[in-house]
């Protein structure tokens, strides 16, 4: 298991004396954490890195999955589509067995000094907040920017019986009664995905998917669907190849539940067949060492989404020092300020042109990845999350716009 | 002589649900958003970019610029010299009247692109004690070096407009000493135009030529 001491060579002591101090304020007091699954997803990854790491900083913190049953998924997993922008309808029979489910939950668990529960699924538990006491907050790692007004409404009725709502971007905010706090998400920077790799490692990977390392590679690590963009990415590297010497890089898995995503990756692939500088690998799940590799190999890292929820790969390729070009959505704004720590884009040519650009002007390149490097540092590693979450534990015994801790 | 305490802050940014896409709702929020907003929008990057050089300007100086392409506008608001601003109030002001002569003189109303809406926060401020106290000029000088650059921040930045002194903890705590002559040095600093790296080390090099004479 990590150890919050393993960090210090990388955010220094002075950022984990920090996280130790704040600690102490929240002495002698319980949190708990409700979500919806143990394993799989972005939510039970956090949380698994967190809660070992709160409890190493002495604050005592647990972790409870609500139960449910298929039809209670079904109706979540609607829940979800609907809050992306999905059409979808719900009946009243549906809406009353989310709320038994979570009732029913509610009997088995024991709530501690701060409830934090996350995502809708178990939103309703906060039904209990009056006779089980304590501080709740409603953790919501979904991008909300546009509801489905229905589903919005039903939810709406629980965020605002919370203490306070987090969300993970200013997009995702609403006109609510309750405080809303920002919280964005984290790399870990010790895990197979973002930690350093011996050069000899990152050879190894390069050759055997046969990508010449002497030669300028830029890559874009995504799911092959169509909100990634692929196909715009592989029409910016021929519009910038016509004047640089250049590789493409497109890897990832695909996107299981996309209609679209087997069209998409054919084209790709005919693509990728047609040019042999352009690499199209389709990665198995268990594939973070190679993504490491690739992206720590690649001259420029792109990641031209059309949509984004937070976009946290920008933040794992500026961790590794990579000028990264990226499209101006979702939560990619907030994590490189353009020409600065990366490049915004907002077309396929512009994304040729900076590519171009970062080619040829390579020592600007190299700042830009050393800036983005220094803002993640900074803003978007595992330790500003726990700080943030320590923060958020303690304001709740707080009010007034400063605090003397 | 009472000793100078260095404490550290800690921003928790909340989210206002306030959002503007185009000049007239940007004016209407810096209108009507709490100070602590002003002040998050016009302090964030000093705090997150302290490494880079140059500084980029504003929040709202950078969204006119990147987000409506209006250059012009953006350079202005970008320009506000924040440090001649007594209070947050008179720099909302400075803000409001910059964007009221621009569009009385315009008809453009250039719209952000989806995605791209200017979202309204305001920090909530946490300070904390640290463990460096200094007794005497030489050994601030010596803690100037060592502290973290969020305590430079709260002393500098967060003391004077944030917590409305008149002028940053170093200069006070300088002319209760009687150092008159530095503290009006540090004073006169446009801390807005280093980085806080270079800040640190403008400070050091002042207080330590104040000792040297």
């Amino acid at each position: 298991m990590r150890q919050i001491e393993d960090y210090i060579p990388i955010v220094g002591q002075g950022t984990v004396d920090e996280l130790l101090q704040l600690a102490r304020h929240l002495d002698k007091k319980v949190i708990v954490n409700i979500n919806s699954t143990a394993v799989g997803g972005g939510v039970a990854e956090i949380l698994s890195r967190m809660i070992p790491l709160l409890n190493q900083l002495g604050v005592q913190s647990r972790w409870d999955v609500l139960k449910g049953d298929e039809k209670f998924f079904v109706i979540t997993k609607k829940f979800h589509n609907g809050l992306h922008g999905v059409r979808v309808e719900i009946t009243n029979d549906e809406y009353e067995w989310f709320i038994e489910v979570n009732r029913q939950n509610a009997k088995n668990l024991s709530f501690g000094d701060i409830v934090m529960v996350h995502d809708p699924q178990p939103i309703a538990l906060v039904e209990q907040r009056a006779t089980a006491g304590g501080k709740w907050v409603w953790r919501c790692h979904i991008d909300f920017s546009d509801p489905d007004q229905k589903i919005w409404s039903f939810l709406e009725q629980y965020v605002n019986q919370y203490g306070s709502a987090v969300f993970s971007a200013p997009a995702f905010a609403r006109q609510l009664s309750i405080p809303q706090i920002l919280v964005p998400p984290s790399i870990d920077p010790l895990s197979d995905k973002n930690k350093e790799l011996p050069e000899s490692t990152i050879d190894e990977v390069f050759a055997r998917f046969k990508i010449d390392r002497s030669r300028p590679i830029v890559t874009q690590i995504s799911r092959f669907d169509y909100l990634k963009d692929p196909l715009g990415v592989i029409r910016a590297f021929k519009l910038a190849k016509k004047h640089v010497d250049l590789q493409l890089v497109l890897a990832g898995g695909g996107a299981t539940d996309d209609p679209e995503g087997p069209v998409i990756m054919q084209q790709v692939q005919e693509e990728a067949s047609s040019d042999r500088d352009i690499f199209a690998l389709f990665l198995p799940p268990a594939s973070d060492i190679e993504i490491n590799a690739l992206q720590r190999g690649s001259t420029i890292v792109l990641q031209k989404s059309l949509k984004e929820g937070f976009g946290l790969t920008v933040s794992e390729a500026m961790w590794k020092g990579k000028p990264t070009i990226a499209s101006a959505v979702g939560g990619i704004p907030l994590q490189i300020t353009h020409k600065y720590s990366g490049i915004l884009t907002h077309s396929i040519e512009g994304t040729a042109y900076w590519i171009k650009q970062l080619i040829n002007e390579s020592e600007y390149a190299k700042r830009l990845g050393a800036n983005g490097k220094q803002h993640i540092r900074q803003n978007f590693l595992i330790t500003r999350h726990l700080k943030d979450y320590l923060l958020l534990f303690i304001s709740l015994f707080h009010e007034g716009n400063i605090v003397y801790l | 002589m009472a000793p100078f305490h260095f404490k550290t802050k800690l921003d928790q940014p909340h989210l206002l649900g306030k959002k503007a896409s185009n000049l007239p709702e940007l004016l209407s929020g810096i209108q009507s958003v709490p100070l602590a907003s002003i002040y998050h929008h016009t302090h964030r990057y000093l705090r997150q970019h302290h490494f880079l050089s140059p500084e980029p300007p504003n929040d709202f100086g950078y969204w006119i610029t990147e987000a409506l392409n209006e250059a012009l506008l953006g350079e202005r608001i970008s320009s506000v010299d924040i440090v001649h601003f007594a209070t947050l109030e008179e720099l909302r002001d400075a803000f409001t009247q910059i964007l009221q002569d621009h569009l009385k003189a315009t008809e453009r109303s250039p719209t952000a692109p989806a995605g791209q809406e200017f979202h309204f926060i305001a920090a909530r401020t946490y300070v904390l004690a640290t463990p460096y106290v200094a007794q005497t000029p030489s050994e601030l000088c010596t803690l100037l070096k060592q502290v973290d650059i969020s305590s430079l921040h709260f002393h500098i930045f967060e003391a004077r407009l944030g917590l409305g002194n008149k002028e940053n903890d170093f200069s006070r705590w300088f002319r209760e000493l009687g150092r008159t002559e530095l503290a009006d040095k540090i004073t006169r600093l446009d801390p807005y135009t280093h980085t806080l790296e270079g800040l640190r080390n403008t400070l050091v090099q002042l207080v330590s030529a104040d000792e040297a004479d």
